[in-house]
Parts: C-alpha cells; structure tokens; sequence
C-alpha cells in the first residue's frame, strides 16, 4: 500500500507542475499592465503542494527501505534484511531510480521554497520563475515514472533481497549524495530566476539581490558536498587518493565552477549593476552543467559507451530532457539578449575587472574540465579508447587556475569602477615578496614538482592576500557578508596547502610483515601486533592490531580491516586513520602473503605518511563557512532595507492619515 | 533485467576468485630497494589505468592485473629502462588505453588543441572586455 501511496503522490505532483508551468505562464502572457492576472493565484500554491508531494513519495521509498519490503523490485535488487538499519535507509538513494526520486524531490523542495519564500521580485518576473521551475520539474517526474519508477512491484516477493554494494555501506553515503544533491539541484532555482527575469526583462540590481541567497546557498552545498565526497573516496577506497578527475568527480566539479562564476557575477550585479548577460549566461551554464552531470552519471554512459548504446533509454531520455531546457534556454537567451544591456562598464584594474578575470579563468577551467571528461566517451563511440586523468587535467587546469589565484590575491584589494595599481602598490610588493620569498625557500629545502612548488607558494600569498581586506577597519563594524569572502578566500588557501602537501610529501610503505615486526614510514615506527578474524552483521574479516607510534611517542593502536561481504560477494578494504595536527597516518591490510622463515604468518601492509592531508577539508569546510556567512550577511541586510522601506512607508502613511483628519497642520518638516 | 544482475556479480566474484588462487607476482606489492627509483615507480604507476578496473591507477587497484603490471613496472625500472620506455612498451601492448597520460597522435589531438583554442578565446574575451575602455560618466552611486 505504501509504495502505491509514493507512486500516486508522484503522479500528483507531476500534475501540479503541469498546473504550475501553465498558470504561471498565461500569468506572464495575460498580465495586465501593472495589474495581476487571474492566472497569477496558481503556480505558487501548485509549487508548494508539489513539494509536499515529492516529499511524500520519497518517504514511501524510505519506508520501503526501512522495513525492507521485498516486494518492491527496488528494495529486492539493492537491499538486504541483514544489513544495519542506517544503510538500509541509506540504501535507498544508492541506485538509479532511488536517487533520481532524491533528485526530483529536491527539486520540488526547491521549488516550494521558492514560490513559499520569495516575495521581494515583481510578480510577472516570479511568475514566468515558477513557470520555467514547474517546466524542468515535469520533465524529470516523466523521466522518473517513464523509464525509472522506483516503486515497481515484483509479481512475486523475492525471498531475500541482493544487497547494497559494500563500498556503499558507509556513513559517507549518508551525507555525501544528498548534500550534493541539494546543491546541484539547488542551482534549479539559479536557472528559475535567470530566465524568469529574461523572459520579463527585468535583469536589475534587485532581481541579482533576490537571486544571490539562492546562488549561494546551492553553492554551499556544492562545495560541502564535494568536500565530503572527497574525504569519504580518499578513507572509503582504501588508497589514500582523494581526488582523481574520475568522471563522476568531475560530474560534480563542473557545476561548482560554473555556481562559484555564478556568485560572483551576480554579486558584481547586484552591487553594479553591471555584467548582467554574463550573470544570466553563467545561471544557464551552472544548472546545465548540473543535469549534464546527471546525465553522465545516471545514463550509463560511464561505464561504458557500448552498454550505453544498447540499453539506451534512460540515457536518451536525459539526453533529450537536457537538449530541450539547454537549447530553450539558450534560444530565449539569444533572443533577449540584444534587449538585456550589457550594464554599467568599469576599467581593467577594478574590483569588477578582477572579478571577470576570474570568472572567465572558472570558465576556462570548466572547458578543460568538460573536454577531458567526454574526449574518451566521444572516441570510445568510435572504438577508439583513450584515457585522460590527473597528469592531463592538473597542468591544463593551472595554466588556468595559477593566473586565477594571482587575480584572486589582489582583486578584493581593488576599488569598484575604476582604480590604479599604485593606489595599492604597499600590498601589491608585500605580496610578490611572500611569492618569491616562499618559492625561493621552498625550492631551496624541498626536490618537489613545480605544481606543487607553485601550490605551496600561493597558498602563502593567498592566506595573507584573505585577511587584507580587513587591515584598517574596525572588526567590530566589518559586514558579515565581507567576513565570508574572507573567510572562503583563506579557505581556498588552506585547501590548495593540503593539496600540495599532499602530492609532494606523501610518504608510501609497502610492507609484507608478520606478528611482532616493525616497519617504519616517514618518521613513524608501525608494528604488527596481531591479525584476527571478525565478523560484523553482514560480512567478516581479518583485522589488523597496529602499534603506530611516532618517533619515541607513546603507541596508539590502529585496526585496519579486510572485508569480504557476502551479499553481495566483494572485498573491501577499510583503513584505518591516524589524525595529528600535521597530517594523517593512513593504513590498510591486504592479504596474507605466505610465511617467514620462522613459520609466522606475513601480511601485506599499506601504509602512508600525509603531512598536512586534511588541510584539504578543513579548507573546504572554510570555504563552506563563508559562503554561509555571506548568505546570512546578505539576507539579513536585505531584510533590515525592507523593514526601514516598511517603517517609512507606515509614517508616510500615517502623516497623510493626520495631514487628512480635521484639523490642518503645518507641512511635517522631512 | 535481474539474470543480468547476477551475470554482473559473477563477473564481479571471478577476479576475486581468481585473487585468492595464484600468488601476485614478486614486485607486484614490494618496493625497490633503491628508493629514487621506487619514487620513479610510483610516478609511472599512478598514470597507468588498472585495465579491468573503472577508473583506477595501478597504484591503487587490488586487481591481478594491476599487481602484474606493478611488477612489469617495478623490474623493468630496476633492469635500467626509463619510465618513458616503460610506458611505451605497456602502450604498444594494450594501446593508448593505458595510459592517464595522453600523448599526442591522430586519435588524441583534440585534447590538445581544443585547450589551445580556449586559450586564444580567453584572450579574445578579456581583451573585448577589459581594453582600456573609459568609464562612463554618471556610472557611479
């Protein structure tokens, strides 16, 4: 009964879209000039229901989930009666059609907010908004009761379910996929707003301060939700790796560089008034990269183009839905544009000069990023394979990205409009010093790659370039939305630290040890104290007693594991973290390898010093912050305006209510 | 739908299988002595992809075949080629498939001249945009 209680719901909201798209699309065409239209009432409360709908129709399939409802062909296909209550919930987005019913309730989510929240836009503009969001919603509720419903029943329940892929039993997937998920979608309401104000013309200072919070809170999540990621691969996949330009790292990346332009432009916007095409460009771009990324990953194609091309439904299906709202919206694009002035034009040395810079760095790197992800599944077509991975994506993105930080260093230092390097020629040599001076250092102490070298030598320049814009002022009266740049800048140096690190000072050992051995890495002394079997609710294993001390510390013990579930059938390799302040000791256990000359047993152990790994997340936590920091700066202020806006309005009318009564008064002085 | 589930979990377990049978060749998982050349190794193993694995670098795969090549890479390094030489060898065995590290030929160029392209835009667009314009009067606030 439940999971037809989800279906219908399903079917309901996709109504309700169909209501939302008409209603605020005959709102648009139909509005009288300054009036409402009859049509008007609609699409917002459709918006609303529909969310509540989507929410209902994935908490059947949670519940589904939970109880393990063997009947549903979904749950028997990736569930599994003995797995922990928490990855049975988990469960439920770890496969196709799961995740497509997260995606699209995510969607719907955003949409209510928006039509429940929003009401600083004039109403045409919000109108043709809801219309453009009720338009994408419906094509993605087809999808999913099309070619994906995933609350399908078996004609028979099976006896027991398959499982869910170990590698997936992890608290990561808990986080992971639905805050990426609420980022990626989140950027709906980007594009919403975007074409809404195309449509209606009305590309304005205000509209890019309605969608700033918006940009920014999906950008929030983007980035949380790659950082999670990315931790979760790099002590899930048990090879110490933690990032790889593997196609669906990039899936995620590319929305991120695009949202990141995105913020920035529609900040210029909104202080400005300038860069209005790009703002409106760049608000296509980053959701179209986002359904691009669902297409790439859900679609198959991935895994391989042939299996693709065989069992091509689901994939044409999002290929068509992508071709349809990217090529619309670049059709309304073009024939607006002309209408839409470029806005308020500024010198090359301004804080907005800067600010293009780098969006067309993020853009450029985007390109590469693009490229590199579809050029082996374009030739794999023509049976020709090809692979492109970190040593292509890592020069060609920071011929890129090292101008971008140069820029990124000096930019918040610049003045709106127009200004002149030598206004702020103290910090501009305080700066080139830190640069020179660190690479100078560095290369004199450490034999490291140029990459990493330069790494090094601008995240220095970055963290000092992050706090700047605060020299001066008093802390107490900084905006908070200015703590949030700060604070995401010096983030982005943290992050770009821990990278370099990482990749120049990364200390592997590969040792085959028995019982009582020590082996050392870096400056670590690891001992093997004993390997045991364990078993756990839903596989076994052998684990590991490591005795890791450092220098001559006191030990602590470490307990890597190897794993093998049985339903599914796979090995796993769960390692095990030391964390110090200055890096991370990572190690894992692989299988037993034969026996020493005393008869013991030798396992094959892992391991790796990496100084300063974690900076990497710390720093994409920072970034995080700040992104937070600045929507709640900027919600707050907008707030503030609107009540002084308010309390005028009330005296203005209360002096008229007075100027109307009996007695006459004298002009109230302004 | 369901049989080609299972036929994927039995491909999945065969190499498992096959894993726990025949003992990974000597320098699959050991080091070599000399540790510059060890460092060469590894270099040379991260851009190398495990070829029954998704996206995987030798260095990182549990695959028999990924221990195979370590080893071809390890002992090959020790015997006095050059990583080059290596990587040549594997290419000409299993094709530009196996290398992370595209080099440039008729089936790759692309990869190199598209970004070549987007460098030529950049700075079309910036100049477009950034060329000593004056500021418009009246602009500010």
């Amino acid at each position: 009964m439940i999971p037809e209680i989800g279906l219908a719901a399903l079917w309901l909201a996709a109504a309700l879209s169909v209501l939302q798209l008409v209603a605020g699309a005959l709102s648009v065409k139909e509005a009288p000039a300054g009036g409402a239209s009859p049509f008007a009432f609609y699409a917002r409360p459709a918006a609303v229901v529909q969310a509540l709908l989507a929410t209902v129709a994935f908490a059947a399939l949670l519940y589904a989930f939970a109880v393990t409802d063997l009947s549903v062909k979904l749950v028997a296909t990736n569930s599994h009666s003995a797995k922990p209550l928490l990855y049975k919930l988990t469960g439920t987005w770890g496969n196709h059609e799961g995740s497509m019913l997260l995606w699209v309730a995510v969607l719907a989510l955003s949409g209510g907010l928006l039509a429940g929240l929003e009401r600083r836009l004039p109403e045409r503009t919000m109108q043709a908004a809801l219309a453009v969001q009720g338009f994408v919603a419906l094509g993605f509720y087809a999808f999913l009761i099309a070619s994906s419903n995933p609350f399908e029943r078996l004609p028979i329940p099976a006896a027991e379910g398959i499982g869910l892929n170990p590698l997936l039993q992890d608290i990561g997937l808990a986080l992971h996929p639905p805050t990426l998920y609420v980022g990626y979608v989140g950027l709906s309401v980007a594009f919403s707003l975007a074409m809404g104000a195309l449509i209606t013309r009305q590309v304005t200072p205000e509209f890019a301060r309605v969608m700033r919070p918006w940009v920014l809170g999906a950008w929030v999540f983007l980035t949380l939700g790659i950082t999670a990621g990315s931790y979760w691969a790099y002590y899930e996949l048990g090879w110490g790796g933690w990032w790889f330009w593997d196609p669906v790292e990039n899936s995620s990346l590319m929305p991120w560089l695009a949202a990141t332009a995105l913020m920035h432009s529609v900040s210029v916007l909104a202080a400005r008034d300038a860069l209005r095409t790009w703002t409106i460009m760049l608000g296509v771009l980053a959701f179209s990269m986002s359904m691009l990324g669902t297409f790439l990953v859900r679609s198959g194609v991935l895994t391989s183009v042939h299996a693709f091309a065989v069992d091509p439904e689901r994939g044409t299906f999002i290929l068509v839905l992508l071709l349809i709202y990217i090529g619309g919206a670049l059709g309304i694009f073009a024939m607006r544009a002309s209408a839409v002035a470029e806005g308020k034009t500024f010198a090359f040395t301004s804080r907005e000069g800067a600010l293009v810079f780098n969006n067309v760095m993020l853009t450029a790197i985007l390109a590469i990023v693009l490229l590199g992800t579809l050029y082996p599944l374009l030739t794999e077509a023509f049976d020709v394979r090809v692979s492109v991975g970190p040593p292509y994506f890592n020069p060609a993105s920071a011929m890129f990205a090292i101008p971008m930080f140069l820029v990124m260093a000096v930019g918040p230092l610049l003045r709106w409009k127009q200004d002149t390097a030598g206004r702020i020629n103290r910090e501009l040599a305080a700066l080139v010093a830190i640069l020179v001076v660190a690479a100078v250092l560095i290369a004199l102490l450490a034999e490291i790659s140029v990459l990493a070298l330069l790494g090094l030598a601008l995240a220095a320049v970055l963290a000092i370039a992050a706090l700047l814009p605060l020299r001066g002022r008093k802390l107490a009266r900084v905006p908070t939305a200015t703590w949030g740049m700060v604070c995401a800048h010096f983030g982005v140096a943290v992050a770009l630290f821990g990278m370099a690190s990482e990749s120049a000072f990364t200390e592997e050992k590969l040792a085959a040890v028995s019982a009582g051995e020590t082996t050392q890495v870096g400056d670590w002394n690891v001992t093997l104290s004993s390997v045991d079997a364990v078993a756990g609710p839903n596989w076994t294993a052998m684990e590991a007693r490591l005795s890791v001390a450092r220098g001559e510390g006191a030990p602590t013990v470490l307990n890597p594991q190897s794993r093998n579930f049985w339903s599914p059938v796979q090995a796993t390799s769960e390692s095990a973290l030391l964390t110090q302040w200055d890096g991370q000791l990572y190690a894992t256990i692989g299988q037993s390898v034969g026996v020493d000359d005393d008869g013991n047993e030798r396992w094959q152990l892992r391991i790796w010093w990496k100084p300063f790994v974690t900076f990497i997340w710390y720093g994409g936590l920072l970034v995080g912050f700040g992104g937070l920091l600045a929507m709640v700066g900027r919600i707050r202020d907008d707030l503030r305006r609107r009540k002084g806006v308010q309390r005028r309005e009330e005296e203005q009318a209360d002096i008229e209510e007075l100027n109307a009564g009996p007695r006459t008064l004298p002009e109230p002085a302004e | 739908m369901r049989a080609l589930l299972f036929a994927l979990f039995a491909l999945m377990a065969a190499p498992l299988a096959a894993q726990d049978k025949a003992p990974p060749a000597p320098y699959a998982n050991v080091q070599l002595e000399d540790a510059a050349l060890e460092a060469q190794a590894t270099d040379l193993m991260e851009t190398l992809r495990c070829l029954t694995c998704q996206s995987q670098s030798i260095a990182d795969s549990d695959a028999p075949i990924a221990g195979d090549m370590r080893h071809q890479v390890r002992v090959r390094l020790k015997a006095g080629q050059s990583p080059d030489e290596v990587r040549d060898w594997l290419v000409d065995r299993y094709g530009d498939y196996v290398t992370y590290t595209p080099q440039v030929s008729s089936t790759t160029w692309p990869l190199f001249a598209v970004p070549a392209l987007v460098i030529v835009l950049v700075l079309l667009v910036l100049w477009r945009r950034l060329r000593g314009r004056k500021v418009q009067e009246g602009g500010g606030q």
